[in-house]
């Protein structure tokens, strides 16, 4: 069974995603900070492909992720850290990146390195369910690659219910519009919205603006938890991420 | 090509062939979705042409002429001919597909518009269009770009417009896309991104394409008046590619004109020296479509380089990608070098300083008559120089001067 399904069958309230991109701060820190979101009791871990022009991330994640580049990172060397990780690595692990890494990967290359580096699902925010049913669904489902949908306040009714039938282990809930980094606020127009997300029949992480303690159990309340990212880059750029991830719980 | 040409691409998908869609984040499908029934809804109306029409006769100075060039003629041979874009207001093409985009969003309601801009010609009629419709204007603009192309950072505050610098990267066009794309994301409700070429998601290389038709329909016309005939060469700088997709929209089912769109070889054509995507880019996906890009085996954009800053970018419009494929354009590529020859050679030839984008298609063009001395060439003026004249002096110096 898929990692992804396994936790969400065991665990309904308060999971806890945390992302980071790879190669960050460090080239090969990979896998230590792997090791210490384990230790920390993290649920599920978003790793960032890094990319230079990534349209859905604010200026924390892109100044990251050109540190990353800088650093040499790169899809094929993250594939092998985490082939080496995944022994003592038991959450489950879900890559983040920008389409045009994977296309130019090739998309069969990607899966089965998937496969073989024990990555459960990805999470690809450019690529539209239409091109993904159309395309590349298949493969996917072939390989047992989860790719994680993501919806947005703008999304319409009709949308929801296409994206519904398409995804798999749960859906990414952007908390508003805008790009990653920002502070979320409530109102009654948006908790609507997260109800009406976490009415279906699959799970829900809220992303988006989620940066501490109280945001995250306030999140926890309108889904099956949340994910968390700008601010744990922030932690590890200030050599404080263990510190961070104490306070969450 | 097929006589519906322009109903066939781009598909309803918004495929030129295998190039154009729309790879963007969820949150923008349903705005894109909106933009493009406005578009067919609207901007079909006869009041929105109408209005279109009248803008453009009386605020752009539309037609702008064909001017044969007689004395460089002489010298190089062949029949050059220029379509003068740099005539219309605002000194660039630009301006037509500003002024269509910001009539659309003034029936859409929206506020503010967002763009980016390279030389900052399409700031300029961004802001320009932008004063004249009463909306707000907010344009990004690459550090390097705002060093280089000062005159038009003040034209675009003059005309209200707040510049916003951005400093990521190599701080020239791709980085100021990315950077308008996410200040759109905070609120594509009341604003709109008015993309500054034939590139980004469907449906805009679609609609700027349709904005810049009229380059193309009044040369057709204008040339057949002239000579009696249509020319043996169109030729056009492509950079995004929007002044050549408006020029070569017009003859594409002329057999008899062959249609060159003119690259930048940059430095050279070392990679990190050059923007030549046609030549050498790969498919691949950038700002939200696919199309040939200038990138590593990693899939991230390849650094770019070109004197001329609104050429200077990694990707390229996707009708472009197709019509490379179709064979139906040959994409050639000029050094900066050459560029900045032509830039002077018409200036003193003809008296038009021409802008260093619009250096590369008359320096093809030069070529290409001294190739061929019995042709005669359309070539597209895209836009005048005023912006780029103290880079070049004090990059290049004068003609003959040590520099």
């Amino acid at each position: 069974m898929n990692r992804i399904d396994q936790l969400f069958q065991t665990k309904k309230k308060n999971i806890l995603s945390i992302y980071f991109p790879a190669g960050y701060p460090h080239l090969n820190d990979t896998n230590s900070t792997l090791e210490l979101l384990q230790k920390k009791g993290v649920d599920l871990v978003e790793i960032g492909i890094p990319f230079s022009d990534p349209l859905a991330d604010g200026p924390v994640i892109q100044t990251a992720a050109k540190r990353a580049l800088d650093n040499g990172m790169s899809l094929k060397l993250l594939f092998q850290q985490l082939e080496n990780a995944r022994g003592n690595i038991a959450m489950p692990l879900i890559l983040m990146g920008y389409w045009n890494t994977v296309y130019k990967y090739g998309v069969d290359h990607f899966l089965a390195d998937c496969r073989k580096s024990g990555v459960d699902g990805v999470i690809l925010p450019d690529l539209p369910v239409e091109e993904y049913e159309e395309d590349y669904k298949a493969k996917f489902e072939l390989a047992g690659i989860y790719n994680i949908l993501l919806v947005t306040p703008q999304t319409t009714r009709e949308r929801l219910m296409q994206i519904e039938k398409s995804a798999k282990g749960f859906l990414y809930m952007v908390s508003s519009l805008a790009t990653t980094g920002g502070i979320l606020h409530y109102d009654s127009k948006r908790e609507e919205y997260f109800k009406k997300v976490s009415q279906l029949d699959i799970p829900s992480l809220i992303g988006f603006g989620i940066h501490n303690k109280e945001s995250f159990q306030h999140a926890s309340r309108f889904a099956n938890g949340a994910i968390i990212g700008t601010a744990f880059i922030k932690a590890l750029q200030a050599g404080n991420s263990e510190k961070f991830l104490n306070g969450l719980r | 090509m097929t006589t519906n040409y322009f109903k066939t691409y781009p598909d309803e998908k918004g495929y030129f062939g295998n190039f154009g869609g729309s790879f963007i984040p969820d949150e923008l499908i349903k705005e894109m979705n909106n933009i493009n029934d406005a578009y067919y809804s609207i901007s079909k109306s006869h009041e929105f042409i109408s209005e279109l029409r009248s803008i453009r006769k009386h605020f752009q100075g539309r037609p702008t002429p064909v001017y044969y060039c007689n004395r460089l003629s002489n010298k190089y041979g062949g029949r050059i001919y220029l379509k003068r874009e740099d005539l219309n207001h605002t000194g660039a093409h630009k301006l037509n597909h500003c002024m269509g985009e910001a009539l659309l969003a003034k029936y859409m309601g929206k506020k503010k518009l967002i763009a980016e801009t390279g030389a900052g010609q399409h700031g300029v009629a961004l802001a320009t269009a932008a004063a004249y419709f009463g909306l707000e204007c907010e344009i990004h603009m690459g550090e390097v770009d705002i060093a280089k192309e000062h005159p038009n950072v003040i034209r675009m505050q003059i005309l209200g417009a707040k510049v916003v610098p951005v400093s990521h990267g190599l701080k020239t066009l791709k980085e100021a896309v990315d950077s308008a794309f996410q200040a759109y994301l905070q609120d594509p409700i009341n604003t709109i991104y008015c993309i500054g070429s034939v590139v980004g998601p469907h449906p805009f290389p679609m609609m700027v394409r349709e904005f810049q038709r009229v380059v193309g329909i009044e040369a057709r016309d204008q040339y057949q008046e002239m000579t009696g005939e249509l020319p043996d060469n169109i030729v056009a700088c492509v950079g995004g590619g929007s002044n050549a997709i408006g020029l070569f929209s017009a003859f594409l089912d002329d057999n008899e004109c062959k249609l060159h769109g003119v690259e930048p070889a940059g430095r050279s054509l070392n990679k990190g020296e050059h923007a030549a995507t046609l030549s050498l880019g790969k498919p691949g996906v950038i700002h939200g479509f696919k199309c040939y890009l200038l990138q590593n085996e990693q899939g991230e954009p390849d650094p770019v380089h070109s004197v001329a800053s609104g050429l200077d970018y990694p990707g390229v419009g996707p009708e472009h990608s197709m019509l490379k494929d179709l064979n139906k354009v040959e994409y050639h590529s000029i050094t900066d070098k050459e560029c900045i020859d032509a830039f002077y050679e018409l200036s003193r030839s003809e008296g038009i300083i021409p802008a260093l984008e619009s250096a590369h298609a008359v320096a093809y063009a030069l070529k290409l008559a001294k190739a061929n001395p019995k042709q005669s060439i359309l070539v597209n003026l895209s836009g005048r120089g005023d912006k780029d004249i103290d880079f070049v002096v004090d990059e290049y110096g004068l003609p003959g001067s040590s520099k």
